[in-house]
């Protein structure tokens, strides 16, 4: 059952959600490619969308409780003798609590294990900021020989987690947005780690975009159209390793511009300002995201409007910061 | 639901927090390490008032500053922001030796959830709690036998939650959590070295028929109907 994006497919995929599609759906095709897999879960497994697995494979699922240090020092344990195997958790616990793990299991061992940081960003709305994982990119970005890989819509997470297992290596990948959060791609296309993709071409501004605020990056990009500025959307599914390629072909453009949900420090365009600052000249740089701080709780809606992540907001943000020549 | 019963007896006269003493030292600290019990500690707290209704009443609306888990908030008793599973055992350990050192004469209570227990770090401030001889904590574990994806014996079983508190060096109390004088009486256990846990057998969504038991109820929204069923049995079940 091979992932294929088409007008059909990618409304079930959106109604699924990115952890409902990675598991429900992608996760077979993986298996169909690598064997069978292990796949480990902290307590997560209804949430994740890992119920059909779980029927399927009953022997390769395994539930270790609340517990995401030991979810990852297990899935090295099988990692180490020589299975493909995936843990998963909400992505705030999964880079923060099992972060030294990460570092050891992942990073220093090498080891080629598949994690799943489920409700990332604002997923987890009225459960409050001990909920949102708004800083997982940041430190995962910090560990040598790590992927880390951003869905933008729900399709591309079962693109994902089919790529991440065929790669045999370490790999995050952060789930965001909902339940029917909009679909991107409605035909086919080639998902290749590490090379982002021109969801639309645009000649003034670039937007570097990546996970579900994507879509709001779009529409923000043809409200800018109308306005008369050509605005460019590139979906950065991939955050390492960043396509460093991607971003010198917008060199000439008047703006760069990040979005991303997540702290404005150290993911998305943490990354690019870290490139850019290398180069011998390179357009501003305007990161969208959260500005370092925490929130009072709320819906989704809610939460992305007040960290100005709205179509409306981004666009807005722009044209203020967009050079008056 | 499971710590309903509990709360009540807490904020009936066992610990020493009124709207007087909120920020006196002195008082009795009370940290909801389960920060998913919110609903049952802003009730209570309601009815104490440090809240007010109109407070109660922004429930999870955009911007509240109460939603499903409680966020900490002194000027109306609330001590911890909990629910990031197993930190409030351990913060209630530091403040309770803070508290021992200080010369108070008060106590600390943190309640924790059975799933919780799944946490390392309940079981390195336990290890804490009997190795700094904690005669002012008293760790109430909410044994509802239930966790997010489904019983919690089928997930990860802990066999006895008693026997562990015990071999860290606490006295245990091992109660029906939803019997008024068994909890009461085990909150006045205490002894002149040791901390205290009490496993209070519980059953999630208590006194509410379609509720008990479900692990389905863990985080839901009752329609007006479920809600007015649930209320009729409720106050039927008194």
């Amino acid at each position: 059952m091979a992932v294929v994006i088409n007008e059909v497919s990618s409304r079930t995929y959106s109604r699924l959600g990115q952890g409902g599609a990675l598991f429900g759906m992608g996760l077979f095709e993986a298996i169909e490619a690598v064997g069978n897999t292990y796949v480990l879960t902290a307590d997560m497994g209804k949430p994740a969308g890992m119920g059909r697995f779980k029927t399927r494979c009953p022997e390769y699922f395994i539930n270790v409780g609340i517990a995401e240090q030991n979810l990852i020092g297990m899935a090295a344990g099988f990692a180490s003798e020589g299975h493909p195997v995936v843990a998963s958790a909400q992505a705030v616990f999964i880079s923060m609590r099992s972060f030294e793990q990460v570092r050891q299991y992942l990073g220093y061992m090498k080891l080629p294990i598949v994690t799943v940081g489920v409700s990332a960003g604002f997923g987890l709305t009225f459960f409050g900021n001990t909920h949102y994982a708004i800083e997982d990119m940041a430190l995962m970005r910090t560990i040598p020989g790590l992927t880390i890989l951003s869905p933008s819509d729900a399709g591309q997470a079962a693109k994902a987690i089919v790529a991440a297992l065929k790669a045999k290596s370490p790999v995050y990948i952060r789930c965001t947005g909902g339940l029917n959060a909009p679909a991107i791609y409605k035909s086919d296309y080639e998902f290749e780690i590490g090379k982002a993709i021109e969801i639309k071409p645009g000649t003034q501004v670039a937007i570097f975009a990546t996970g579900t605020v994507t879509a709001n990056a779009l529409e923000a990009a043809r409200t800018l159209e109308e306005k008369g500025i050509s605005t460019a959307v590139i979906d950065f599914h991939t955050i390492k390793p960043l396509d460093t390629a991607c971003i010198d072909r917008y060199a000439g453009h008047k703006l760069l511009v990040s979005v991303e949900e997540h702290n404005v420090i150290g993911g998305l365009g943490g990354a690019i300002a870290e490139y850019v600052a290398g180069l011998v000249a390179h357009p501003r740089l305007l990161r969208l995201g959260v500005k370092d701080r925490f929130f009072t709780p709320g819906d989704y809606p809610y939460l992305i409007q007040q960290c100005r992540l709205d179509a409306a907001s981004i666009a807005e943000d722009i044209l203020t910061a967009l050079p008056s020549s | 639901m499971s710590i309903v019963d509990i709360m009540a007896v807490l904020y009936s006269g066992v610990l020493n927090v009124n709207k007087e003493n909120l920020r006196s030292p002195e008082r009795d600290r009370f940290i909801l390490s389960k920060g998913h019990g919110a609903v049952a500690l802003y009730a209570v707290l309601e009815q104490q008032g440090f809240l007010t209704r109109e407070e109660t009443n922004t429930f999870e609306s955009n911007g509240t500053s109460y939603y499903a888990h409680a966020h900490r908030d002194l000027s109306k008793g609330i001590e911890f922001s909990g629910c990031s599973l197993s930190l409030g055992l351990s913060f209630g350990v530091g403040v309770a030796l803070s508290c021992k050192r200080g010369g108070l004469n008060n106590r600390v209570v943190v309640l924790v959830g059975d799933g919780e227990c799944d946490e390392g770090l309940v079981w390195e401030s336990a290890m804490a709690a009997g190795n700094f001889s904690l005669s002012n904590l008293t760790v109430i574990v909410d044994c509802n036998g239930m966790q997010s994806d489904g019983k919690k014996s089928e997930i990860m079983n802990h066999l006895s939650e008693a026997d562990k508190f015990r071999a860290f060096g606490f006295e245990v109390a091992e109660i029906d959590g939803h019997q008024h004088v068994a909890i009461e009486s085990a909150l006045r256990l205490c002894h002149e070295s040791r901390p205290v846990a009490i496993i209070a057998n519980t059953v999630k969504g208590k006194g509410v028929s379609f509720m008990e038991g479900n692990p389905g109820w863990h985080h839901g929204i009752l329609t007006q109907t479920l809600f007015d069923t649930a209320i009729s049995e409720l106050k039927g079940g008194v």
